[in-house]
């Protein structure tokens, strides 16, 4: 997806008052500062499943946030049905799932084929929660994406959906 | 002048000269403090700021300045005695050891049945029953949402022929059991005395807890069902039913545990939690019930988190608040009601997937505080948990170490041991006046209920959640093995306990027969009652007993009750 | 990206990728009308002639906004409305709006939650949009996302918004008919008079009815419209066009309130009664449970026959196209300006001199637009 351009950090206000000028000149502009942001990256952060443990769902949509992404935040007891359909609605480039039941075995799969059958399989799916080493392994083998254990830093899992996205072709509208 | 008026003026003047002593004493202690702040500002520290994991300013020292207020009978005293400062109880351990009690359940009722039979014999004096998800959120084993969740985390107990599987051959008589559900807690709570009937057990022989506790549910946990106005209702339908019929049952297990664990910091949870009981009293009396019959029979659950003299002020603090607030506010007369007895599991939160026998360690101070602190009965975290379900192997390390803590360190043979100490008397205070300042700001929201609709609790904690993880990548906190001394973390190496997923078709299956062999007419006949009763005033729980007895299932029943009070929609916290 | 020797009317040929996107989107596939979204939000190279193709066609979907304070239920209130939609079989498409964090750019999208009983219902299309630095409590491409979601053929659009400030006026540029939801929590009438409210509102409603204040603030509401078609009298119209001196002698007012407060749902009373123009009526709904939310239902309908028979449909639609138009050529100014080379620098280097007291905002402001000029518009 890459970066246009990178955005000076002054920009706002500057916009604002390059606008009051031309609003003093009589030219009625409205500020837009999109012209010089970077493309968004869309996130859906779910919690599927019965558990309503939303410690690390918030807390990684929160980061998120703060890491320049839009995050869609479908909150709790979501079905793998309900997850796509916003998935799809939503044009999201990520899916996140944060699954502690134990149920990670047959939510994956499930999204995944899902998403796969939405005609959404440009989507990159990814998540934490109590998952292991095994199962870990056998999901990423169907196309899951990086999964994230506890102890896990929201920098890293930042990092890794940037990276995953520059690797994206730009043009990719259809 | 008489003899009596003599020795009271030389009393007075003992009396007067103890004072003017006591203040010359502080004011030297003031300046060579005043001295030692300064040698101690010019020294370098290996930090520029010294905070308590809930992000409370800890001083380097402590001294009877902190403590020159403090009216020792009034907010010390003795253990047992108003305000309980020192304990709910006059001997405390000295009379009996805090309860042992591990929270298991997994798999199907006959697994259980079998863990449990096992940890009785090792030595464990009370049993907790965790239930699956599904079960947790009233859907039965077959139910689609409940779809790859059957018997996973917790026991799947769908009907009364599951909770009689469940304790097959355990006395209900003998043994008291305590029951982590908060949304159906009315139904798993007849299944159970429905089963101790088939035992030929009657309820009031019935000892134990149900964590019924809906308003943490709402602010942290998650597993409701109902809106808070008819789960209020429900809760105290259980008090009226169990205060007459179940008198040795706790109906409630008011929770900070969960309110912690989602992110809270250690006076949030002990503002929230006992704000949350405030709030089941108040229902109560609004019920014309009166509050010394049913007060005695609340009883609390708190996190043991790692930040040692906080969580053992946390204790002592909740007891002094809640004695206080029950003998003022409620008018409660009957010392029953003023005592707080409480519950407490080491923080599940703060073990790590990394190096996990570390977890051990942890977990070993933390049951120190909760001794320390004065609990009643301890749950000790297994270290595998945050990888999977705990193995027996790691439950019984758990269990020992409570034990080790019992019989080896001698800890348990003095009272309140950390009383008097300047630091936790100030740390206790500070702890009272910070929940003081959240109580406010919650009548401003104009209560709890308003406060959870309005998403507040939910911000607040996901806010103290947020603060706290950033502190942990910044590097501002270490957690061993996580951040720091990571060596050794790369390799996860110990076993870990799997469901296979045979259970979920076990259950299924059951299930399946379970309709077909019951009488189903009974079964429309009492969840049509059931629904008659809802949507009027009636207690309950009658109702909800005649279903169970007609093996309606747990979601028959909870839809039952969906129709005539809705049901619950998570509130938009950001 | 339109360039200037482009001519007028043909806003240039789709390449490949966006010629099957539109086959796609023509053929009701919901990736598509999602992926065109995005296009178009994003102002991806190619999504001005996207929009004219797909536009070409014609719009006719009823459109609803929704605006009002945080926490007013909006949400929840927008489920409730698109259900009821729902069950006499249109098709739905719902807009949830909420700001960009100035911070970081990023915006956390919470408005499903509440449309979670929606979510698989595909007659249903909901899309969560961040403001992206546009002052408004609108996205910029609000309108055109819209507009997307009507060429695909979906019935009936509901735009949902915070009003943060007088900038949810640019909820009348996307929407027909514009509902202000308030809650009885005190202060809230007083500050959508301040806010402006008043003068967007085609329907007012008070929502979680059930609490206490209630009644309160809708007869608050209710007079403020009363004191507002007074000043009409000496004023200029609303910004719907009613004429408010030819509805001179509403006096039913407070007086026709018992004091025990109207059904949910009901009119709680007409700020302008008998009058050919249209009467804004102060509804009182509760989301949570669907009171009061079929008489939103016929609230809205009765508008828009107002709004067809009056004509002020036409109107509104052809100020709207007038009013998208400069919005588009203010767009593509702004963008030529800061796409100018050298303007960036010309910015950063002014705001610098602004700082050292060498130069005035002002000043600064004139060599940006030199800068364009020199290098051609």
């Amino acid at each position: 997806m890459g970066h246009a351009r990178a955005r000076p950090a002054i920009l706002p206000d500057a916009i604002i008052l390059v606008w009051l000028h031309l609003r003093s000149q009589g030219i009625a502009a409205t500020p837009n500062t999109e012209i010089l942001m970077e493309r968004k990256i869309r996130v859906l952060v779910a919690k599927p499943g019965l558990d309503g443990h939303d410690r690390g769902a918030k807390v990684i949509a929160s980061a998120f946030r703060d890491a320049g992404f839009e995050v869609i935040y479908t909150g709790l007891h979501q079905t793998p049905e309900m997850i796509v359909s916003a998935a799809v609605q939503e044009d999201v480039d990520v899916v996140a799932l944060s699954v502690l039941s134990g149920a990670h075995m047959t939510l994956f799969p499930r999204v995944l084929e899902l998403l796969r059958e939405a005609g959404a399989d440009h989507m990159l799916l990814t998540g934490g929660g109590i998952i292991p080493e095994e199962d870990i392994e056998a999901l990423a083998g169907l196309g899951v994406g990086r999964l994230f254990g506890p102890g896990t830093t929201t920098t890293e899992a930042v990092a890794y959906i940037r990276e995953w996205s520059e690797r994206q072709p730009q043009d990719l509208v259809g | 002048m008489s003899t009596t008026e003599k020795e009271a003026e030389r009393n007075a003047d003992g009396i007067a000269a103890e004072i003017s002593r006591r203040e010359a004493e502080l004011h030297a202690l003031r300046r060579e403090l005043a001295e030692w702040y300064a040698r101690y500002e010019a020294t370098p520290k290996r930090d520029d700021l010294f905070t308590s994991i809930s992000g409370h300013e800890v001083q380097p020292l402590y001294t009877p300045l902190d403590t020159q207020d403090l009216d020792y009978l009034a907010s010390i005293g003795l253990p047992g005695e108003f305000p309980f400062t020192r304990g709910p109880y006059a001997t405390m351990y000295r009379t009996r050891l805090w309860t042992m009690r591990q929270f298991a359940g997994f798999a199907t009722a006959e697994e259980t049945n079998e863990r449990y039979k096992y940890l009785l014999a090792h030595g464990q004096t009370g049993l907790s029953v965790a239930f699956d998800f599904p079960t947790l959120m009233g859907y039965d084993s077959d139910h689609p949402r409940s779809l790859g969740e059957v018997g996973v985390c917790g026991v799947a107990i769908s009907s009364l022929a599951d909770m009689e599987r469940l304790f097959e051959g355990i006395p209900l008589d003998e043994v008291s059991v305590s029951m982590t559900i908060n949304g159906p807690a009315i139904i798993l709570f007849c299944f159970y005395v429905a089963a101790a009937e088939r035992q030929g057990v009657s309820a009031d022989a019935l000892r134990g807890t149900v964590q019924n506790d809906i308003l943490k549910e709402y602010q942290a946990q998650h597993a409701w069902v109902y809106p808070p106005e008819p789960a209020l209702r429900l809760i105290v339908d259980m008090f009226a039913w169990a205060s007459e019929h179940a008198p040795k049952y706790n109906p409630i297990s008011i929770s900070g545990y969960h309110i912690r664990e989602a992110g809270a910091t250690a006076a949030q949870e002990l503002a929230f939690t006992l704000k949350n009981g405030f709030e089941y009293v108040e229902r109560g009396i609004a019920r014309g019930l009166n509050v010394d019959e049913f007060a005695p029979r609340l009883s609390f659950f708190f996190d043991v988190h790692n930040d040692f003299f906080e969580e053992v002020a946390k204790f002592r603090a909740a007891r002094r608040i809640w004695a206080r607030r029950l003998e003022g506010e409620y008018g409660a007369r009957d010392p029953e009601s003023w005592r707080l007895r409480t519950h407490a599991q080491t923080a599940g939160v703060t073990l790590t997937a990394q190096q996990p026998q570390n977890n051990i360690v942890r977990v070993a101070y933390q049951a120190l505080a909760a001794v320390l602190g004065g609990t009643q009965s301890l749950h000790t975290n297994s270290m595998d948990e945050t990888l999977a379900l705990p193995t027996e192997k790691s439950v019984r390390v758990a269990l020992r170490t409570q034990q080790i803590l019992a019989f080896e360190t001698g800890v348990p043979n003095t009272i309140d041991p950390l009383a008097g100490s300047y630091y936790v008397e100030r740390l206790t205070d500070e702890l009272e006046a910070e929940a003081e300042r959240i109580f406010d700001e919650i009548d401003e929201l104009g209560g709890v209920v308003p406060g959870i609709e309005r998403g507040w609790f939910q911000a607040e904690i996901a806010g103290s959640a947020l603060r706290q993880q950033r502190e942990i990548e910044s590097g501002r906190r270490t957690i061993v093995g996580v951040n720091d001394f990571e060596e050794g973390s790369d390799k996860v190496e110990i076993d870990t306990l799997k469901i296979a997923p045979e259970v979920e078709q076990k259950q299924r299956q059951r299930m399946a027969e379970l309709r077909a062999a019951r009488d189903a007419e009974a079964v429309e006949r009492s969840l049509s009652a059931l629904r008659l009763a809802a949507s009027g005033a009636d207690n309950v729980v009658p109702y909800i007993l005649d279903c169970a007895r007609a093996y309606c299932t747990l979601y028959e029943i909870r839809a039952a009750m969906e129709d005539v009070f809705g049901s619950y929609k998570e509130p938009v916290f950001f | 990206m339109t360039r200037p020797e482009e001519p007028a009317g043909g806003v240039g040929p789709l390449d490949g990728a966006l010629s099957a996107l539109l086959d796609r989107f023509r053929s009701g596939q919901r990736m598509a009308l999602a992926r065109a979204i995005s296009l178009v939000e994003g102002e991806r190279p190619g999504f001005d002639a996207f929009l004219h193709a797909a536009l070409v066609a014609g719009t006719r979907a009823a459109r609803v906004g929704l605006t009002g304070p945080p926490g007013a239920g909006k949400s929840s209130l927008v489920a409730q409305v698109a259900a009821h939609y729902r069950r006499q079989d249109q098709d739905v498409g719902i807009v949830a709006v909420d700001p960009t964090s100035p911070f970081s750019g990023g915006a956390l999208l919470g408005d499903r939650i509440r449309m979670n009983d929606l979510a698989t219902d595909p007659g249903i299309f909901i899309r969560s949009m961040a403001t992206r630095g546009s002052m408004g409590g609108l996205a910029a491409a609000t309108r055109e996302v819209m507009d997307l979601m009507d060429a695909f053929g979906l019935d009936r659009l509901i735009v949902e918004t915070v009003g943060v400030g007088q900038t949810e006026l640019e909820i009348t540029g996307a929407a027909d008919t514009v509902v202000v939801v308030l809650v009885p929590e005190s202060g809230d009438s007083i500050q959508a008079m301040k806010a402006g409210l008043m003068e967007i509102a085609d329907i007012f409603v008070v929502n979680k009815a059930d609490r206490p204040g209630a009644d309160r603030v809708a007869k608050e509401v209710t007079l403020a419209l009363h004191l507002r078609a007074g000043e009409a009298l000496r004023d200029v119209p609303a910004h719907h066009g009613v004429d408010l001196r030819r509805l001179a002698g509403g006096e039913r007012g407070e007086s026709g309130d018992d004091g025990g407060g109207p059904v949910v749902g009901e009119p709680m009373d007409q700020a302008v009664p008998e009058a050919p123009g249209w009467e804004i009526p102060v509804l009182k709904t509760v989301a949570q449970n669907g009171d009061g939310v079929p008489e939103l239902i016929d609230a809205i309908a009765s508008h828009k026959k107002y709004l067809d028979e009056s004509g002020e449909l036409e109107g509104r639609r052809r100020r709207r196209a007038g009013a998208r138009v400069v919005d588009v050529v203010e767009r593509e100014l702004g963008r030529r300006v800061w796409g100018a080379a050298g303007a960036s620098a010309i910015l950063e280097d002014g705001v610098e001199r602004i700082r050292r007291g060498e130069a005035t905002p002002y000043s600064v402001a004139s060599q940006v637009v030199d800068n364009l000029i020199r290098h051609g518009l």
